[in-house]
């Protein structure tokens, strides 16, 4: 019961705690399941085939790569410093809302060329993420770097404060309606078609981004130099210290790295839903946290899988329940999860596990 | 009940601490605040707003309880005003138009159809379901860790939110029964209705105001009780460092769960109260944004600390329904800028959250004891200094 609060060197486990483990790892996966099965069957009996809710994991899997960007910004700086970055949803809403408004700015219309789309959806993207990294860097910097050694509760209720204030900026900058985004990529037009599946330019999109980022970001962590402060850090800041890895800057780095992804998913999804509101970073970093926390909180390639298995819940439950209950499906999900297995589903390798 | 709340004020700096002179004190603090209402017309705005305030101030320390001295942080308390407002919006309305129940309810009323119960059952009822909720809440968080606590609660907070906005039809797609009338919301409540004196009206709010005072006095009374008895040092034991406290034999599961219950009753009490106040009870009330609202109370006045929260939630109250629409709204257009301040509003209570949280983390009046903890070790150049003990 307080195991959350004691270190992490566990005596051996027993083996009730192995049998205890099993159960909630499988009984999670089984919950998991438990929409797409259940919805499956009915579409058999009453349809004769799948296509039905294999085009809504279809969706789901493309609305999932986004909060897949997002999740692992939470992922990476709840890795090295513990904290929730509440607002970081709200960094991703700051992403859609400068691609939505360089769009403008550089003349991207319905009626430009593919040569020239690809290049300004280029520009759009890294101007997106440096603005998305940056301001996250800004974040830890005013909001969680002076608190380091504060309590708990202080970071989180900053945090919650830096998520309205941006909200806000949101409000002022395109108002309190949502904005509608010029369907560049014409995101619903059908590309192909697998096994009665049609697969959508924005689908396409959203994964030919995605899996590169996330490729990229795994590859930088485990190979390059700054990655292995990263997970020294993560693992040990006093002992990364004395190895003489500069832990501020690592950690500012971090936060760029979390912003970055941010800023990309904000552009996706600006593309594919084509609509931007300055509210819509609120339930997206939930879902995307919930994302985070289904696969094991610190766990790079959880938070990846977690946004997909959350994307198709969401799609299921927006296509077969409604969307106006979604939200609180989700959130129900998370409670869930924190309740039956707060490690996620890949565990944890985070300083504190358990 | 004046003497423990004069005790309250002796720790205000530089009052002294003779106790007959807080005694005499926090008399005249209360008698002010009881004649406040003849200095004003019986329907000004001005006494709107000192109800509002006031009843703020109830819920405020209701989260107190939970975030201040127990240390849990709950980001999701706006679901005890739901809670609260949807007993008297159910139990006191005639939204239930096919039931006719009337107990203790004056007599224009018990020709109407729907469930009315009179306002001093409606009280420990709505207290009831609130802290019912706030320990089902709590059950599923003993073991989580103090992040981890926020976004459940979050959660909750939405999922009940959720609930009110779309429960017009059914619950989650299951069924068409009308559970909260979503945002066209229950409406008319019925008002305030004490033994003895007159039915309340919205023409006289005098008696709105007393009714809130009686109820923060009472609430405040609790709090330093609370504050200072068995439970309340376990709450402080378990904030500071719950393995010791466990292992003094403090039975956190239950000293938690009760913190979550009570904190939860008083935001239900609050919740009935506005609900009959301010004559609906709204789906479009019960958004997150509350919830920081009456945190951004607790942290401006000092975590834990009574007074200061009463300080503090008066002061936002007042800073949200006075000084924003009224007195700075023309600033803007003055200095040639083109926004409406009141769109502003929660940039500045997350504002305002950030820099306390900066420069002085234990609020305007802080707690001896609060503020050490959260002062210890800020300078110091260390990273992760205290984490590591």
């Amino acid at each position: 019961m307080e195991s959350a609060s004691i270190p992490a060197d566990k005596p051996a486990r027993r083996s009730r705690d192995i049998v205890a483990d099993f159960i909630s790892k499988y009984g999670l996966i089984a919950l998991l399941l438990l929409m797409p099965i259940a919805y499956g069957i009915s579409d058999l009996q009453s349809d004769g085939d799948l296509s039905r809710i294999a085009t809504n994991i279809k969706d789901g899997l493309s609305n999932g790569a986004i909060w897949a960007l997002i999740a692992v910004g939470y992922t990476l700086v709840y890795g090295i410093i513990e904290l929730i970055n509440f607002a970081h949803g709200d960094v991703f809403m700051i992403g859609s809302f400068v691609s939505f408004g360089f769009f403008g700015t550089i003349g991207l219309t319905l009626t430009t060329g593919p040569a020239g789309l690809v290049f300004g959806l280029l520009i759009t993207l890294i101007l997106a993420m440096v603005t998305c990294g940056a301001l996250n860097v800004m974040i830890e910097r005013v909001a969680y770097r002076p608190l380091r050694n504060a309590p708990k509760l202080a970071p989180l209720i900053t945090a919650v404060g830096f998520s309205f204030i941006l909200q806000n900026v949101g409000l002022l900058w395109l108002g309190g309606q949502h904005r509608s985004v010029p369907d560049l990529i014409q995101s619903q037009d059908r590309l192909f078609e697998i096994l009665g599946v049609s697969v959508t330019q924005g689908d396409v999109l959203a994964i030919a981004v995605t899996a590169p980022l996330v490729i990229l970001l795994v590859g930088f962590i485990t190979r390059s130099r700054i990655g292995k402060a990263m997970r020294a850090t993560a693992q040990d800041p006093d002992a990364a210290r004395l190895m003489g890895i500069n832990v501020d800057t690592t950690i500012s780095f971090t936060f760029l790295l979390g912003g970055m992804m941010a800023g990309a998913a904000g552009l996706i999804y600006a593309l594919y839903q084509t609509d931007v509101w300055f509210f819509s970073g609120f339930t997206a970093g939930l879902i995307a946290f919930t994302a985070a926390v289904m696969g094991g909180i610190g766990n790079l390639q959880g938070a990846v899988l977690g946004g997909l298995i959350i994307g198709v819940i969401q799609q299921i439950s927006d296509n077969r329940i409604g969307t106006a209950w979604t939200p609180a499906i989700v959130f129900a999900f998370l409670v869930l999860i924190l309740v039956l297995r707060p490690q996620g589903l890949l565990g944890e390798q985070t300083r504190e596990a358990g | 009940m004046t003497a423990a709340i004069g005790r309250t004020v002796g720790r205000l700096p530089g009052l002294g601490s003779s106790r007959t002179r807080n005694i005499v004190l926090a008399t005249v603090v209360i008698v002010f605040a009881a004649v406040l209402p003849f200095f004003y017309d019986s329907g000004s705005a001005f006494i709107e707003d000192a109800t509002t305030a006031l009843i703020y101030v109830v819920m405020a320390l209701g989260l107190n309880i939970v975030v201040g001295f127990a240390g849990l942080l709950d980001l999701g308390y706006v679901a005890f005003f739901a809670i609260g407002a949807y007993t008297i919006g159910w139990f006191g309305s005639g939204f239930f138009v096919d039931q006719s129940i009337h107990i203790g309810v004056a007599e224009q009323l018990s020709a109407l159809p729907g469930i009315h119960i009179n306002y001093l059952l409606i009280i420990p009822l709505a207290a009831l379901f609130a802290a019912l909720f706030g320990a089902l809440l709590g059950a599923p968080t003993l073991r989580l860790r103090g992040d981890y606590i926020a976004i459940v609660t979050l959660a909750f907070g939405e999922i009940v939110g959720r609930i009110a906005v779309n429960g017009d039809e059914g619950v989650f797609g299951i069924g068409t029964f009308n559970l909260t009338n979503g945002r066209r919301g229950i409406t008319p409540v019925d008002k305030i209705d004490l033994p003895l004196v007159e039915r309340f009206t919205t023409l006289d709010l005098r008696p709105w105001y007393w009714t809130a005072l009686g109820m923060a006095l009472v609430v405040v009374f609790i709090n330093i009780r609370l504050r200072d008895s068995r439970l309340g040092r376990a709450w402080i034991a378990v904030r500071e460092d719950e393995v010791a406290a466990v292992s003094m034999g403090i039975p956190t599961v239950k000293v938690k769960l009760y913190a979550y219950a009570l904190g939860a009753a008083m935001g239900g009490v609050a919740g009935s109260f506005l609900g009959s106040y301010f004559n609906t009870v709204n789906a479009d009330q019960f958004e997150f944004s509350f919830s920081i609202f009456v945190l951004a109370m607790i942290i401006l006045g000092g975590l834990g600390s009574i007074w200061g929260v009463v300080v503090g939630a008066v002061t936002l109250s007042f800073i949200n329904t006075r000084l924003i629409p009224d007195v700075l709204n023309d600033v803007p257009s003055k200095v040639g800028l083109d926004f409406d301040l009141t769109q502003l509003g929660f940039g500045i209570f997350g504002f305002l959250l950030v820099i306390m949280m900066v420069l002085r983390p234990q609020g305007l009046i802080p707690e001896a004891r609060r503020e050490a903890e959260l002062t210890e070790g800020m300078t110091e150049e260390s990273v992760f200094e205290v984490k590591a003990t």
